[in-house]
């Protein structure tokens, strides 16, 4: 157990090394994700009304596709110099990794959201009624699409096709996450009339549920 | 012995006979000899109901039904596969989850177009059925991409079952947050009770259930001996490839 | 004891036959050499021992594991040389071997020394150990690669082409390196085009071609 942690640690910590030395998510995700905000901006027209009640649409649409972009470059860190059979030959538990490329990719998600809702607040004038209905929505939806984005960024990792197929793979599934966010940062940022933490507990839920999916189905892909 | 290649055998010729008999019979009860629904007012006395587009709903609920049932298959298939690991139940989530897809788009354009005359719009954001059979739909189409995506057919067993596992274990889930979201359908709750249901209808609904479910078997077992026999053809020349290389050694 | 032994192994590589049936036996403390033309199957074969391919056909035992069923057990215990580096390029010399080390779950009390014991018999104890491995040179890398490899002090090294890229100097440390585990009890096989490099060292000599054994030399220099 002890040495799962550590293990777990060391990639994450090796993960988040190789961002903070690239730079990937800082120069090229977060651009991207304003890029996103912008648009948005620019398409509905600068209405200033439709913008802050869509917010909480916009920035998790924003969220997820920026989290295609950081699953895969996760996985192209593995892929580059074939380091993964490295990480395969080393006997390190299968869990160990996919619970340090999870926890890497969702720590660099966090960020994102942040650099992200303060662009909401700014761009779109959303106000925070409720912030640790924010944050603890924010954390939670976080670690359930890094966890299903994990695995299905190693599915789909070696056939040469993972930037077309991680989004139809990996989308649909998270579509509940999508709505249950969505909803309780309705709540949070006061344009619904509705209990947010209710749709917390949704998403908090599904983060359970799919972290331990992706666990397992990690286990059997880890047989082969 | 000039035995022409097919995926047909004596049983599944009267299976499929029959479902084209079937189909017939269907076609001519549900669009022909049934009343269409139209229902007056007990005060205004003014007509209202489904019209003629109730007709389609002969074909869209067995439809439904089938879907429903093909995804199920795949998913117990899958299971079986990462338990047994041989290629049978690989080719049978294979084909089982090929033909739900197929009776998912179908679901969805019948539903599309009873939904104009009914509902007075080809597509209901917010419906929880509509929604979450849209769902369905994308996580099947990706779950037939993934396998198109392997060279080696073999390879694509492991991760299409991981992935026809979770899509189906998905639903239940979606469903809820579907519902959640907004919490309104236009579906009736039932539509079978809403009708004025006479022996002659209930009749034709059961018969579209049946003739479904016959054309699904067919369709499902096709679909698995091209399966079965893609991966036979892959052994085959599996070994054609080694006794080739073999046999370039021994010239060399 | 036979550390390797394969009967009539069938590998493919995306759907072609890479190995069409190999038998080989390899004992503990061997130096094998296996050569053959590109295509033979060389990298495959390695590939097969480190317990990276499920076996489509025959029976293996590595290390006493099986093949078919017990590949993690043997992942654990082989060394894997590769033409890829396995590297991180963001990550300098020392922190990918610091790396490579612990996730092998080295002894902590052990970490250190063996680390400075790789850095300094790859050469790499100096300002080099401080650089990213993307500025690095191919002998540069290469040299990293072999530093992450012996510091797992494998029981079975599979190298794949181990002196490509390095500088006479360099060889002649491989070859140190492979004559001092053999001493220490690792058992040895490298592919390799370098015939007569690896000809002073090796017990025995396999041609691989077409994806099976096609001869095998026992007169090696030992």
């Amino acid at each position: 157990m002890k040495r799962l942690f550590a293990d777990i640690g060391l990639i994450t910590g090796k993960d988040l090394k190789i961002e903070l030395r690239s730079r990937v998510l800082i120069n090229q995700v977060a651009p991207f994700a304003l890029m996103i905000l912008v648009l948005f901006g620019i398409a509905l027209d600068a209405d200033q009304q439709s913008l802050r009640n869509f917010a909480s649409g916009l920035f998790w649409i924003s969220v997820l596709l920026c989290a295609l972009m950081a699953i895969s470059r996760s996985m192209t860190i593995e892929r580059d110099d074939e380091a993964l059979v490295g990480l395969n030959l080393s006997g390190v538990d299968p869990i160990a990794i996919f619970l340090g490329k999870t926890c890497a990719i969702a720590i660099q998600l966090l960020v994102l959201e942040i650099f992200l809702g303060v662009g909401i607040i700014l761009l779109y004038r959303s106000e925070v009624e409720d912030l640790w209905l924010l944050v603890s929505t924010g954390l939670f939806a976080c670690i359930a699409i890094s966890a299903l984005g994990t695995i299905f960024g190693f599915l789909a990792s070696g056939l040469g096709v993972r930037e077309t197929l991680l989004p139809i793979l990996l989308l649909p599934l998270l579509l509940p996450v999508l709505i249950g966010a969505t909803r309780a940062f309705d709540d949070a940022l006061g344009v619904a009339a509705i209990n947010g933490w209710n749709w917390f507990a949704f998403v908090a839920g599904l983060t359970v549920i799919l972290t331990a999916v992706g666990a397992g189905a990690n286990h059997l892909m880890a047989e082969n | 012995m000039t035995s022409s290649i097919t995926t047909a055998s004596k049983g599944s010729k009267i299976l499929g006979m029959t479902s084209i008999v079937g189909f017939a019979v269907l076609v001519l009860l549900a669009f022909f000899v049934t009343d269409p629904d139209i229902r007056f007012h007990p005060e205004t006395g003014e007509e209202f109901g489904q019209f003629d587009a109730v007709r389609l709903l002969y074909l869209h609920v067995p439809l439904i039904i089938v879907t429903y049932l093909a995804f199920v298959i795949c998913a117990i298939a899958s299971a079986g596969y990462l338990v047994k690991l041989t290629f049978w139940w690989d080719s049978m989530a294979h084909a089982a989850g090929e033909v739900g897809t197929l009776t998912c788009a179908l679901v969805l354009i019948t539903g599309s177009i009873w939904g104009r005359p009914v509902w007075n719009t080809w597509w209901e954001w917010g419906d929880v059925r509509v929604m979450s059979t849209l769902i369905l739909f994308l996580l099947f189409l990706g779950y037939l991409a993934l396998r198109g995506a392997f060279v080696n057919p073999q390879r694509a067993a492991r991760p299409a079952a991981i992935v026809a596992l979770i899509a189906v274990l998905d639903i239940p889930l979606i469903n809820r947050s579907v519902e959640w979201w907004e919490n309104r359908t236009l579906h009736q709750k039932s539509t079978l009770s809403e009708l004025k249901i006479e022996d002659l209808t209930l009749f034709t609904l059961m018969l579209g259930i049946l003739v479904s479910l016959l054309v699904m078997s067919w369709l499902i077992l096709h679909r698995f001996r091209v399966a079965w026999l893609e991966h036979v053809e892959f052994e085959q020349g599996i070994k054609t490839a080694i006794e080739e290389r073999r046999q370039m050694d021994n010239e060399d | 004891m036979s550390v390797v032994k394969l009967d009539g192994l069938v590998a493919l590589l995306e759907g072609f036959p890479a190995l069409t049936g190999v038998d080989l036996s390899v004992d503990a403390g061997e130096i094998v050499f296996v050569k053959g033309p590109n295509g033979a199957g060389k990298t495959t074969l390695l590939h097969l021992c480190a317990g990276l391919i499920q076996p489509k056909d025959g029976t293996g035992l590595i290390l006493g594991h099986d093949l078919s069923s017990e590949r993690t057990a043997i992942r654990k215990r082989v060394g894997l040389l590769s033409h890829s580096s396995g590297l991180y390029r963001d990550l300098t010399v020392l922190e990918n071997i610091t790396f490579w080390t612990q996730i092998a779950g080295v002894e902590q009390s052990e970490i250190d020394s063996r680390i400075s014991w790789a850095l300094e018999r790859m050469e790499l104890d100096n300002k080099l150990q401080n650089q990213k491995v993307r500025s690095l040179s191919v002998g540069q890398k290469r040299r990293t690669s072999l530093a992450v490899f012996i510091v797992r002090r494998p029981d079975l090294w599979l190298m794949d082409e181990p002196h490509a890229g390095l500088d006479q100097e360099g060889r002649q440390v491989v070859d140190d390196l492979i004559e001092e585990s053999v001493g220490a009890g690792a058992t040895v096989i490298v592919a390799s085009h370098d015939l007569e490099r690896v000809l002073n060292l090796s017990t025995r000599v396999v041609t691989l071609s077409g994806g099976a054994v096609v001869g095998v030399d026992h007169g090696g220099n030992k």
